[in-house]
Protein backbone atom coordinates (compact mmCIF):
# COMPACT_ATOMS: atom_id res chain seq x y z
CA UNK A 1 0.00 0.00 0.00
CA UNK A 2 1.30 3.46 -0.89
CA UNK A 3 1.42 6.07 1.84
CA UNK A 4 -1.06 8.91 1.40
CA UNK A 5 -0.03 10.92 4.46
CA UNK A 6 2.95 10.61 6.72
CA UNK A 7 4.31 12.68 9.57
CA UNK A 8 7.70 12.05 11.11
CA UNK A 9 8.79 13.67 14.35
CA UNK A 10 6.25 16.41 13.78
CA UNK A 11 6.39 19.10 16.44
CA UNK A 12 4.67 22.46 16.74
CA UNK A 13 4.90 25.17 19.33
CA UNK A 14 2.70 28.27 19.52
CA UNK A 15 4.92 30.51 21.59
CA UNK A 16 5.36 28.74 24.91
CA UNK A 17 2.52 26.29 24.23
CA UNK A 18 3.50 22.89 22.84
CA UNK A 19 0.75 21.70 20.48
CA UNK A 20 2.61 18.70 19.04
CA UNK A 21 5.68 17.08 20.49
CA UNK A 22 7.22 14.85 17.83
CA UNK A 23 4.37 12.87 16.31
CA UNK A 24 4.74 9.95 13.88
CA UNK A 25 1.62 9.15 11.87
CA UNK A 26 0.98 7.24 8.66
CA UNK A 27 -2.19 6.91 6.59
CA UNK A 28 -2.12 4.51 3.68
CA UNK A 29 -4.07 4.88 0.46
CA UNK A 30 -7.65 3.74 0.85
CA UNK A 31 -7.34 3.71 4.62
CA UNK A 32 -9.77 5.47 6.93
CA UNK A 33 -8.03 6.58 10.10
CA UNK A 34 -9.76 8.18 13.06
CA UNK A 35 -7.89 10.87 14.96
CA UNK A 36 -9.07 11.10 18.54
CA UNK A 37 -8.09 13.06 21.58
CA UNK A 38 -9.35 15.58 24.10
CA UNK A 39 -9.58 19.29 23.31
CA UNK A 40 -6.11 20.78 22.94
CA UNK A 41 -4.51 17.41 22.18
CA UNK A 42 -3.08 18.71 18.90
CA UNK A 43 -5.47 17.01 16.47
CA UNK A 44 -6.41 20.11 14.49
CA UNK A 45 -2.78 21.25 14.45
CA UNK A 46 -1.74 17.91 12.94
CA UNK A 47 -4.47 18.18 10.29
CA UNK A 48 -3.56 21.81 9.54
CA UNK A 49 0.10 20.92 9.09
CA UNK A 50 -0.97 18.21 6.66
CA UNK A 51 -2.94 20.83 4.68
CA UNK A 52 -0.13 23.38 4.72
CA UNK A 53 -2.10 25.86 6.85
CA UNK A 54 0.34 25.64 9.77
CA UNK A 55 4.12 25.35 9.56
CA UNK A 56 5.69 22.71 11.79
CA UNK A 57 8.36 23.78 14.27
CA UNK A 58 10.29 20.61 13.43
CA UNK A 59 9.77 17.30 11.69
CA UNK A 60 8.30 16.65 8.28
CA UNK A 61 4.94 15.80 6.77
CA UNK A 62 4.16 14.50 3.31
CA UNK A 63 0.96 14.13 1.33
CA UNK A 64 1.09 11.56 -1.47
CA UNK A 65 4.89 11.82 -1.57
CA UNK A 66 5.04 15.63 -1.71
CA UNK A 67 6.00 17.97 1.11
CA UNK A 68 2.87 19.05 2.99
CA UNK A 69 1.90 22.55 1.89
CA UNK A 70 3.59 22.28 -1.51
CA UNK A 71 1.54 22.79 -4.65
CA UNK A 72 1.74 19.06 -5.46
CA UNK A 73 0.52 18.13 -1.99
CA UNK A 74 -2.34 20.63 -2.18
CA UNK A 75 -3.36 19.25 -5.57
CA UNK A 76 -3.61 15.74 -4.09
CA UNK A 77 -5.71 16.57 -1.03
CA UNK A 78 -9.08 17.82 0.08
CA UNK A 79 -9.85 19.52 3.37
CA UNK A 80 -12.82 20.42 5.49
CA UNK A 81 -11.92 22.70 8.39
CA UNK A 82 -13.48 22.41 11.82
CA UNK A 83 -14.47 26.08 11.77
CA UNK A 84 -15.20 26.97 8.19
CA UNK A 85 -17.48 29.42 6.48
CA UNK A 86 -18.43 29.86 2.87
CA UNK A 87 -19.52 33.20 1.38
CA UNK A 88 -23.22 33.56 2.05
CA UNK A 89 -23.98 35.04 -1.37
CA UNK A 90 -22.72 31.93 -3.21
CA UNK A 91 -25.05 29.14 -4.26
CA UNK A 92 -23.97 25.53 -3.70
CA UNK A 93 -23.28 25.14 -7.41
CA UNK A 94 -21.28 28.38 -7.62
CA UNK A 95 -19.17 27.38 -4.64
CA UNK A 96 -18.29 24.03 -6.16
CA UNK A 97 -17.57 25.75 -9.49
CA UNK A 98 -15.15 28.14 -7.74
CA UNK A 99 -13.35 25.22 -6.12
CA UNK A 100 -13.25 23.33 -9.39
CA UNK A 101 -11.46 26.32 -10.92
CA UNK A 102 -9.08 26.65 -7.98
CA UNK A 103 -8.30 22.93 -8.10
CA UNK A 104 -8.05 22.92 -11.93
CA UNK A 105 -10.65 20.18 -11.95
CA UNK A 106 -12.00 19.21 -15.35
CA UNK A 107 -15.00 17.46 -13.84
CA UNK A 108 -17.36 20.20 -14.94
CA UNK A 109 -21.07 20.02 -14.31
CA UNK A 110 -21.17 16.19 -13.96
CA UNK A 111 -18.70 16.32 -11.08
CA UNK A 112 -20.72 19.02 -9.31
CA UNK A 113 -23.94 17.05 -9.73
CA UNK A 114 -22.32 13.87 -8.47
CA UNK A 115 -20.87 15.59 -5.40
CA UNK A 116 -24.15 17.28 -4.54
CA UNK A 117 -25.91 13.94 -4.88
CA UNK A 118 -23.30 12.23 -2.71
CA UNK A 119 -23.99 14.63 0.16
CA UNK A 120 -27.73 14.78 -0.43
CA UNK A 121 -27.89 18.37 -1.65
CA UNK A 122 -29.17 17.88 -5.19
CA UNK A 123 -32.32 19.88 -4.43
CA UNK A 124 -30.28 22.71 -2.88
CA UNK A 125 -28.07 23.25 -5.92
CA UNK A 126 -29.21 26.83 -6.47
CA UNK A 127 -29.75 27.69 -2.83
CA UNK A 128 -27.47 30.33 -1.38
CA UNK A 129 -25.19 29.33 1.47
CA UNK A 130 -26.76 31.93 3.78
CA UNK A 131 -30.15 30.25 3.29
CA UNK A 132 -28.81 26.81 4.27
CA UNK A 133 -28.92 25.20 7.70
CA UNK A 134 -25.63 24.53 9.47
CA UNK A 135 -25.96 20.85 8.66
CA UNK A 136 -26.46 21.57 4.96
CA UNK A 137 -23.43 23.84 4.98
CA UNK A 138 -21.40 21.08 6.57
CA UNK A 139 -22.47 18.62 3.88
CA UNK A 140 -21.63 21.23 1.25
CA UNK A 141 -18.23 21.54 2.94
CA UNK A 142 -17.65 17.83 2.48
CA UNK A 143 -18.65 18.10 -1.19
CA UNK A 144 -16.24 21.02 -1.56
CA UNK A 145 -13.44 18.95 -0.03
CA UNK A 146 -14.06 16.24 -2.63
CA UNK A 147 -13.72 18.56 -5.63
CA UNK A 148 -10.91 17.46 -7.92
CA UNK A 149 -10.99 13.83 -6.74
CA UNK A 150 -8.43 14.10 -3.94
CA UNK A 151 -6.34 11.06 -2.95
CA UNK A 152 -6.02 12.22 0.64
CA UNK A 153 -8.88 13.78 2.55
CA UNK A 154 -8.50 15.66 5.85
CA UNK A 155 -11.81 16.01 7.65
CA UNK A 156 -11.82 18.03 10.85
CA UNK A 157 -15.03 17.33 12.80
CA UNK A 158 -17.14 16.81 9.66
CA UNK A 159 -20.25 15.61 11.48
CA UNK A 160 -20.34 18.03 14.41
CA UNK A 161 -23.38 19.94 13.11
CA UNK A 162 -25.20 17.01 11.53
CA UNK A 163 -28.34 15.28 12.75
CA UNK A 164 -28.37 11.45 12.96
CA UNK A 165 -29.60 11.17 9.38
CA UNK A 166 -26.86 13.49 8.14
CA UNK A 167 -24.25 11.49 10.06
CA UNK A 168 -25.48 8.33 8.44
CA UNK A 169 -25.13 9.98 5.02
CA UNK A 170 -21.54 10.94 5.85
CA UNK A 171 -20.78 7.42 7.11
CA UNK A 172 -22.03 6.00 3.83
CA UNK A 173 -19.96 8.57 1.98
CA UNK A 174 -16.80 7.66 3.91
CA UNK A 175 -17.34 3.98 3.11
CA UNK A 176 -17.78 4.89 -0.56
CA UNK A 177 -14.53 6.88 -0.46
CA UNK A 178 -12.68 3.93 1.03
CA UNK A 179 -14.07 1.76 -1.76
CA UNK A 180 -12.63 4.26 -4.26
CA UNK A 181 -9.22 4.12 -2.60
CA UNK A 182 -9.29 7.60 -1.04
CA UNK A 183 -7.35 7.90 2.22
CA UNK A 184 -9.14 9.78 5.01
CA UNK A 185 -7.84 11.24 8.25
CA UNK A 186 -10.98 11.85 10.27
CA UNK A 187 -10.64 14.11 13.27
CA UNK A 188 -13.68 13.59 15.47
CA UNK A 189 -14.96 13.61 19.01
CA UNK A 190 -17.73 11.20 18.08
CA UNK A 191 -16.24 7.89 19.14
CA UNK A 192 -19.21 5.89 17.90
CA UNK A 193 -18.77 7.33 14.41
CA UNK A 194 -15.09 6.55 14.38
CA UNK A 195 -15.66 3.05 15.70
CA UNK A 196 -18.22 2.37 12.99
CA UNK A 197 -16.23 3.49 9.96
CA UNK A 198 -12.51 3.72 10.70
CA UNK A 199 -9.93 1.05 9.94
CA UNK A 200 -7.55 2.40 12.55
CA UNK A 201 -7.52 4.97 15.29
CA UNK A 202 -4.81 7.28 16.55
CA UNK A 203 -5.29 8.79 19.99
CA UNK A 204 -3.43 12.01 20.69
CA UNK A 205 -2.99 13.48 24.12
CA UNK A 206 -0.94 16.56 25.00
CA UNK A 207 0.67 16.53 21.58
CA UNK A 208 1.78 12.89 21.70
CA UNK A 209 0.41 9.72 20.16
CA UNK A 210 -0.64 7.68 23.19
CA UNK A 211 -2.36 4.83 21.37
CA UNK A 212 -2.64 3.76 17.74
CA UNK A 213 -3.90 0.69 15.95
CA UNK A 214 -6.95 -1.21 14.75
CA UNK A 215 -9.85 -1.07 17.20
CA UNK A 216 -10.02 -4.85 17.55
CA UNK A 217 -6.28 -4.96 18.29
CA UNK A 218 -6.56 -2.26 20.91
CA UNK A 219 -9.63 -3.79 22.54
CA UNK A 220 -8.99 -5.70 25.75
CA UNK A 221 -10.95 -8.90 26.60
CA UNK A 222 -13.75 -8.38 29.08
CA UNK A 223 -14.89 -12.01 29.33
CA UNK A 224 -17.53 -14.12 27.61
CA UNK A 225 -21.31 -14.13 27.93
CA UNK A 226 -23.22 -17.32 27.18
CA UNK A 227 -26.97 -17.46 26.72
CA UNK A 228 -28.27 -20.67 28.31
CA UNK A 229 -31.64 -21.89 29.66
CA UNK A 230 -31.14 -20.21 32.99
CA UNK A 231 -30.30 -16.84 31.38
CA UNK A 232 -26.99 -15.13 30.63
CA UNK A 233 -23.91 -16.63 32.25
CA UNK A 234 -20.81 -14.42 32.48
CA UNK A 235 -17.23 -15.77 32.45
CA UNK A 236 -14.52 -13.34 33.51
CA UNK A 237 -10.87 -13.52 32.58
CA UNK A 238 -11.42 -15.50 29.39
CA UNK A 239 -11.26 -14.60 25.70
CA UNK A 240 -12.34 -15.71 22.26
CA UNK A 241 -9.97 -18.68 22.31
CA UNK A 242 -11.75 -20.05 25.38
CA UNK A 243 -15.22 -20.13 23.77
CA UNK A 244 -15.06 -23.69 22.29
CA UNK A 245 -13.97 -25.10 25.63
CA UNK A 246 -16.67 -23.23 27.60
CA UNK A 247 -19.41 -24.27 25.16
CA UNK A 248 -18.20 -27.90 25.15
CA UNK A 249 -18.24 -27.99 28.96
CA UNK A 250 -21.73 -26.51 29.12
CA UNK A 251 -23.12 -28.94 26.52
CA UNK A 252 -21.41 -31.83 28.27
CA UNK A 253 -23.08 -30.68 31.49
CA UNK A 254 -26.51 -30.88 29.84
CA UNK A 255 -27.01 -27.15 29.19
CA UNK A 256 -28.54 -25.84 25.98
CA UNK A 257 -26.45 -22.98 24.50
CA UNK A 258 -28.41 -20.36 22.53
CA UNK A 259 -25.67 -17.80 21.94
CA UNK A 260 -22.19 -16.71 22.87
CA UNK A 261 -20.82 -13.14 22.96
CA UNK A 262 -17.17 -12.35 23.36
CA UNK A 263 -16.90 -9.13 25.36
CA UNK A 264 -14.16 -6.60 24.60
CA UNK A 265 -13.56 -3.04 25.64
CA UNK A 266 -15.32 -0.41 23.51
CA UNK A 267 -13.50 2.40 21.75
CA UNK A 268 -14.77 4.71 24.45
CA UNK A 269 -13.10 2.57 27.09
CA UNK A 270 -9.89 2.38 25.04
CA UNK A 271 -9.95 6.15 24.63
CA UNK A 272 -10.61 6.91 28.28
CA UNK A 273 -7.98 4.43 29.39
CA UNK A 274 -5.43 5.99 27.06
CA UNK A 275 -6.21 9.57 27.94
CA UNK A 276 -6.92 9.23 31.64
CA UNK A 277 -4.08 6.73 32.07
CA UNK A 278 -1.74 9.32 30.58
CA UNK A 279 -3.24 12.09 32.70
CA UNK A 280 -2.83 10.15 35.93
CA UNK B 1 -1.67 34.09 -13.29
CA UNK B 2 -4.72 31.89 -13.76
CA UNK B 3 -5.13 31.58 -10.00
CA UNK B 4 -4.85 35.36 -9.58
CA UNK B 5 -7.56 35.91 -12.21
CA UNK B 6 -9.88 33.36 -10.53
CA UNK B 7 -9.50 34.98 -7.11
CA UNK B 8 -9.85 38.50 -8.54
CA UNK B 9 -13.04 37.52 -10.38
CA UNK B 10 -14.36 35.89 -7.20
CA UNK B 11 -13.61 39.03 -5.14
CA UNK B 12 -15.26 41.32 -7.71
CA UNK B 13 -18.27 39.01 -7.90
CA UNK B 14 -18.48 39.14 -4.11
CA UNK B 15 -18.51 42.95 -4.18
CA UNK B 16 -21.28 42.96 -6.77
CA UNK B 17 -23.39 40.28 -5.11
CA UNK B 18 -23.09 41.82 -1.68
CA UNK B 19 -24.27 45.09 -3.25
CA UNK B 20 -21.14 46.86 -2.01
CA UNK B 21 -20.58 48.53 -5.37
CA UNK B 22 -24.29 49.31 -5.85
CA UNK B 23 -24.49 51.10 -2.50
CA UNK B 24 -21.25 52.94 -3.21
CA UNK B 25 -22.55 54.02 -6.63
CA UNK B 26 -25.84 55.31 -5.19
CA UNK B 27 -24.06 57.28 -2.47
CA UNK B 28 -21.52 58.60 -4.96
CA UNK B 29 -24.32 59.77 -7.25
CA UNK B 30 -25.70 61.63 -4.23
CA UNK B 31 -22.26 63.14 -3.58
CA UNK B 32 -21.90 64.30 -7.18
CA UNK B 33 -25.45 65.66 -7.17
CA UNK B 34 -24.77 67.70 -4.04
CA UNK B 35 -21.43 68.81 -5.46
CA UNK B 36 -23.11 70.03 -8.64
CA UNK B 37 -25.88 71.76 -6.72
CA UNK B 38 -23.43 73.48 -4.37
CA UNK B 39 -21.18 74.48 -7.24
CA UNK B 40 -24.07 75.93 -9.22
CA UNK B 41 -25.41 77.91 -6.27
CA UNK B 42 -21.98 79.21 -5.26
CA UNK B 43 -21.02 80.12 -8.83
CA UNK B 44 -24.16 82.23 -9.13
CA UNK B 45 -22.87 84.42 -6.29
CA UNK B 46 -19.55 85.41 -7.89
CA UNK B 47 -18.57 87.71 -10.74
CA UNK B 48 -16.27 85.67 -13.01
CA UNK B 49 -14.58 88.83 -14.34
CA UNK B 50 -14.12 90.51 -10.98
CA UNK B 51 -11.06 92.80 -10.52
CA UNK B 52 -9.34 92.61 -7.16
CA UNK B 53 -7.43 95.49 -5.54
CA UNK B 54 -4.20 94.81 -3.73
CA UNK B 55 -2.93 97.94 -2.04
CA UNK B 56 -3.26 100.94 -4.32
CA UNK B 57 -3.07 99.03 -7.57
CA UNK B 58 -5.79 97.11 -9.29
CA UNK B 59 -4.79 93.58 -10.41
CA UNK B 60 -6.61 90.96 -12.39
CA UNK B 61 -7.46 87.68 -10.68
CA UNK B 62 -9.41 85.24 -12.80
CA UNK B 63 -12.23 84.57 -10.36
CA UNK B 64 -13.66 81.83 -12.58
CA UNK B 65 -10.37 79.86 -12.48
CA UNK B 66 -9.92 80.55 -8.78
CA UNK B 67 -13.45 79.39 -8.00
CA UNK B 68 -13.44 76.37 -10.33
CA UNK B 69 -9.99 75.09 -9.33
CA UNK B 70 -10.83 75.45 -5.65
CA UNK B 71 -14.09 73.57 -6.02
CA UNK B 72 -12.53 70.95 -8.26
CA UNK B 73 -9.75 70.49 -5.69
CA UNK B 74 -12.50 69.87 -3.14
CA UNK B 75 -14.05 67.25 -5.41
CA UNK B 76 -10.64 65.57 -5.79
CA UNK B 77 -10.33 65.40 -2.04
CA UNK B 78 -13.85 63.94 -1.88
CA UNK B 79 -12.99 61.39 -4.59
CA UNK B 80 -9.86 60.28 -2.76
CA UNK B 81 -11.67 60.07 0.55
CA UNK B 82 -14.53 57.99 -0.85
CA UNK B 83 -12.14 55.73 -2.77
CA UNK B 84 -10.13 55.27 0.44
CA UNK B 85 -13.25 54.16 2.27
CA UNK B 86 -13.97 51.69 -0.53
CA UNK B 87 -10.36 50.45 -0.58
CA UNK B 88 -10.35 49.85 3.17
CA UNK B 89 -13.67 48.03 3.19
CA UNK B 90 -12.60 45.79 0.32
CA UNK B 91 -9.28 44.82 1.87
CA UNK B 92 -9.19 45.31 5.64
CA UNK B 93 -10.15 41.70 6.43
CA UNK B 94 -8.56 39.85 3.51
CA UNK B 95 -6.09 37.73 5.49
CA UNK B 96 -6.48 37.72 9.27
CA UNK B 97 -10.13 38.75 9.31
CA UNK B 98 -11.15 36.11 6.76
CA UNK B 99 -8.96 33.49 8.46
CA UNK B 100 -10.64 34.20 11.81
CA UNK B 101 -14.04 33.75 10.18
CA UNK B 102 -12.96 30.53 8.43
CA UNK B 103 -13.41 31.94 4.93
CA UNK B 104 -9.77 31.87 3.91
CA UNK B 105 -8.69 28.30 4.72
CA UNK B 106 -10.79 26.54 2.05
CA UNK B 107 -9.21 28.81 -0.59
CA UNK B 108 -5.54 28.65 0.39
CA UNK B 109 -5.42 24.85 0.62
CA UNK B 110 -6.18 24.73 -3.09
CA UNK B 111 -3.23 24.42 -5.51
CA UNK B 112 -3.40 28.15 -6.44
CA UNK B 113 -1.83 28.90 -3.05
CA UNK B 114 -1.33 31.95 -0.92
CA UNK B 115 0.48 34.29 -3.33
CA UNK B 116 -2.35 33.97 -5.86
CA UNK B 117 -4.98 34.60 -3.20
CA UNK B 118 -3.21 37.75 -2.06
CA UNK B 119 -2.47 39.00 -5.57
CA UNK B 120 -6.02 38.27 -6.69
CA UNK B 121 -7.54 40.20 -3.82
CA UNK B 122 -5.12 43.09 -4.47
CA UNK B 123 -5.98 43.13 -8.18
CA UNK B 124 -9.73 43.08 -7.51
CA UNK B 125 -9.59 45.89 -4.96
CA UNK B 126 -7.23 47.97 -7.12
CA UNK B 127 -9.43 47.55 -10.21
CA UNK B 128 -12.64 48.39 -8.31
CA UNK B 129 -11.09 51.44 -6.61
CA UNK B 130 -9.37 52.77 -9.74
CA UNK B 131 -12.52 52.47 -11.84
CA UNK B 132 -14.44 54.11 -9.02
CA UNK B 133 -12.06 57.03 -8.56
CA UNK B 134 -11.88 57.56 -12.32
CA UNK B 135 -15.68 57.68 -12.55
CA UNK B 136 -16.05 60.13 -9.65
CA UNK B 137 -13.22 62.28 -11.05
CA UNK B 138 -14.81 62.31 -14.51
CA UNK B 139 -18.22 63.10 -13.03
CA UNK B 140 -16.88 66.02 -11.00
CA UNK B 141 -14.88 67.25 -14.00
CA UNK B 142 -17.92 67.29 -16.29
CA UNK B 143 -20.12 68.91 -13.65
CA UNK B 144 -17.51 71.61 -13.00
CA UNK B 145 -17.15 72.31 -16.72
CA UNK B 146 -20.92 72.35 -17.24
CA UNK B 147 -21.38 74.92 -14.47
CA UNK B 148 -18.31 77.16 -14.91
CA UNK B 149 -17.00 76.35 -18.39
CA UNK B 150 -13.55 75.70 -16.90
CA UNK B 151 -11.22 72.82 -17.71
CA UNK B 152 -8.21 72.00 -15.54
CA UNK B 153 -4.77 72.56 -17.09
CA UNK B 154 -4.11 68.78 -16.95
CA UNK B 155 -7.02 66.41 -17.19
CA UNK B 156 -5.59 62.88 -17.30
CA UNK B 157 -2.64 63.27 -14.95
CA UNK B 158 -4.67 64.06 -11.78
CA UNK B 159 -6.99 61.10 -12.45
CA UNK B 160 -4.04 58.74 -12.86
CA UNK B 161 -2.44 60.09 -9.70
CA UNK B 162 -5.63 59.73 -7.69
CA UNK B 163 -5.85 56.13 -8.91
CA UNK B 164 -2.21 55.64 -7.91
CA UNK B 165 -2.94 57.06 -4.46
CA UNK B 166 -5.76 54.57 -3.99
CA UNK B 167 -3.54 51.69 -5.10
CA UNK B 168 -1.02 52.69 -2.42
CA UNK B 169 -3.82 52.63 0.16
CA UNK B 170 -5.03 49.23 -1.08
CA UNK B 171 -1.49 47.86 -0.70
CA UNK B 172 -1.17 49.37 2.80
CA UNK B 173 -4.50 47.89 3.85
CA UNK B 174 -3.62 44.46 2.44
CA UNK B 175 -0.32 44.48 4.29
CA UNK B 176 -2.11 45.47 7.48
CA UNK B 177 -4.65 42.67 7.00
CA UNK B 178 -1.84 40.10 7.26
CA UNK B 179 -0.87 41.21 10.76
CA UNK B 180 -3.88 43.00 12.25
CA UNK B 181 -7.45 42.03 12.99
CA UNK B 182 -10.03 43.49 10.62
CA UNK B 183 -11.16 46.32 12.91
CA UNK B 184 -7.64 47.25 14.00
CA UNK B 185 -6.47 47.30 10.39
CA UNK B 186 -9.39 49.46 9.21
CA UNK B 187 -8.73 51.97 11.98
CA UNK B 188 -4.97 51.92 11.34
CA UNK B 189 -5.31 52.61 7.60
CA UNK B 190 -7.82 55.40 8.22
CA UNK B 191 -5.41 56.97 10.71
CA UNK B 192 -2.54 56.68 8.24
CA UNK B 193 -4.73 58.31 5.61
CA UNK B 194 -5.57 61.10 8.06
CA UNK B 195 -1.91 61.55 8.96
CA UNK B 196 -1.06 61.92 5.27
CA UNK B 197 -3.74 64.57 4.80
CA UNK B 198 -2.58 66.50 7.85
CA UNK B 199 0.99 66.40 6.52
CA UNK B 200 -0.27 67.76 3.19
CA UNK B 201 -2.11 70.58 4.94
CA UNK B 202 1.03 71.38 6.91
CA UNK B 203 2.92 71.63 3.64
CA UNK B 204 0.32 74.03 2.22
CA UNK B 205 0.48 76.14 5.37
CA UNK B 206 4.29 76.04 5.18
CA UNK B 207 4.12 77.21 1.57
CA UNK B 208 1.82 80.10 2.49
CA UNK B 209 3.97 81.08 5.49
CA UNK B 210 7.24 80.37 3.69
CA UNK B 211 8.25 78.03 6.52
CA UNK B 212 11.10 75.66 5.65
CA UNK B 213 10.44 73.47 8.71
CA UNK B 214 6.83 72.82 7.77
CA UNK B 215 7.86 72.22 4.17
CA UNK B 216 10.42 69.63 5.29
CA UNK B 217 7.90 67.85 7.54
CA UNK B 218 5.37 67.78 4.71
CA UNK B 219 7.94 66.52 2.20
CA UNK B 220 9.18 63.70 4.40
CA UNK B 221 5.60 62.71 5.24
CA UNK B 222 4.59 62.79 1.59
CA UNK B 223 7.40 60.42 0.61
CA UNK B 224 6.73 58.16 3.57
CA UNK B 225 3.04 58.07 2.65
CA UNK B 226 3.14 58.61 -1.11
CA UNK B 227 -0.62 58.58 -1.60
CA UNK B 228 -0.45 62.12 -0.22
CA UNK B 229 2.37 63.06 -2.62
CA UNK B 230 0.29 61.71 -5.52
CA UNK B 231 -2.77 63.65 -4.38
CA UNK B 232 -0.75 66.85 -3.98
CA UNK B 233 0.88 66.36 -7.38
CA UNK B 234 -2.53 65.84 -8.97
CA UNK B 235 -3.87 68.91 -7.22
CA UNK B 236 -0.93 70.90 -8.47
CA UNK B 237 -1.50 69.63 -12.03
CA UNK B 238 -5.01 71.05 -12.36
CA UNK B 239 -3.56 74.59 -12.31
CA UNK B 240 -0.08 73.73 -13.63
CA UNK B 241 -0.21 76.43 -16.33
CA UNK B 242 -1.99 79.07 -14.23
CA UNK B 243 0.24 82.00 -13.43
CA UNK B 244 0.23 85.53 -12.05
CA UNK B 245 -2.03 86.81 -9.31
CA UNK B 246 -4.58 84.06 -9.94
CA UNK B 247 -1.89 81.51 -9.12
CA UNK B 248 -0.90 83.46 -6.02
CA UNK B 249 -4.53 83.64 -4.88
CA UNK B 250 -4.96 79.91 -5.50
CA UNK B 251 -1.95 79.06 -3.36
CA UNK B 252 -3.61 80.84 -0.41
CA UNK B 253 -6.77 78.71 -0.69
CA UNK B 254 -7.47 75.38 1.03
CA UNK B 255 -6.55 73.40 -2.09
CA UNK B 256 -3.77 75.67 -3.33
CA UNK B 257 -0.12 75.51 -2.47
CA UNK B 258 0.17 71.92 -3.63
CA UNK B 259 3.64 71.06 -4.85
CA UNK B 260 4.73 69.12 -7.88
CA UNK B 261 6.56 65.99 -6.75
CA UNK B 262 8.70 65.71 -9.85
CA UNK B 263 9.48 62.82 -12.14
CA UNK B 264 10.84 60.57 -9.39
CA UNK B 265 7.40 60.13 -7.82
CA UNK B 266 6.11 57.49 -10.25
CA UNK B 267 9.07 55.09 -9.91
CA UNK B 268 9.12 55.70 -6.17
CA UNK B 269 5.43 54.76 -5.87
CA UNK B 270 5.94 51.62 -7.98
CA UNK B 271 8.83 50.57 -5.74
CA UNK B 272 6.85 51.47 -2.60
CA UNK B 273 3.87 49.33 -3.65
CA UNK B 274 6.21 46.48 -4.65
CA UNK B 275 7.86 46.54 -1.21
CA UNK B 276 4.46 46.56 0.51
CA UNK B 277 3.35 43.64 -1.66
CA UNK B 278 6.50 41.65 -0.93
CA UNK B 279 6.19 42.33 2.80
CA UNK B 280 2.54 41.20 2.71
CA UNK B 281 3.48 38.07 0.79
CA UNK B 282 6.33 37.26 3.15
CA UNK B 283 4.11 37.76 6.21
CA UNK B 284 1.25 35.77 4.68
CA UNK B 285 3.52 32.85 3.77
CA UNK B 286 4.76 32.56 7.33
CA UNK B 287 1.38 33.00 8.94
CA UNK B 288 -0.26 30.01 10.60
CA UNK B 289 -3.92 29.79 9.67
Amino acid sequence: MAVAFSARGLAKRYGSVRALGGVDVTVEEGELVGLLGPNGAGKSTLVKIGCGLVRPSSGAAEVCGARAGSREARAAMGYLAELFRFPGWCSADELLLLHQRLASSRGGEPERSELLELVGLTDARSRRVEDMSKGMQQRLGIAQALVGTPRMLFLDEPTSALDPSGRRTVRGLLEELRRRGVAVLLNSHLLSEVELVCDRVIILHRGEVVTAGRTEELAKPRGVEVDVDGGMRHYDGVGREDVPRIVAELVAGGEKVYGVRVLTSTLEEIYLEAVEGESS
Amino acid sequence: MRGVAIIAAYALQESLRRKVLSIVLVLTAAFLGLYGFGLYKAYATIDPFQQESIGASSVFIDARVLFSATFFGLSMFGSLFLATVLAIFLTHAVVRGDAERGLLQPLVVRPVGRPAVLAGRFAAAAIACCVYVACVYAGALLITHAVTGWWPDRILQPAVELAGAVIVLVALSLLGSVFLSAIANGIAVFMIFGAGLVAGLLGQIGEALNSDSLDTIANVSSWALPFEALYQDGLNAITADTAGFTRAALSLGPFGGAQSAGVTLAPFVIGYVAILALAALFGFRRRDL
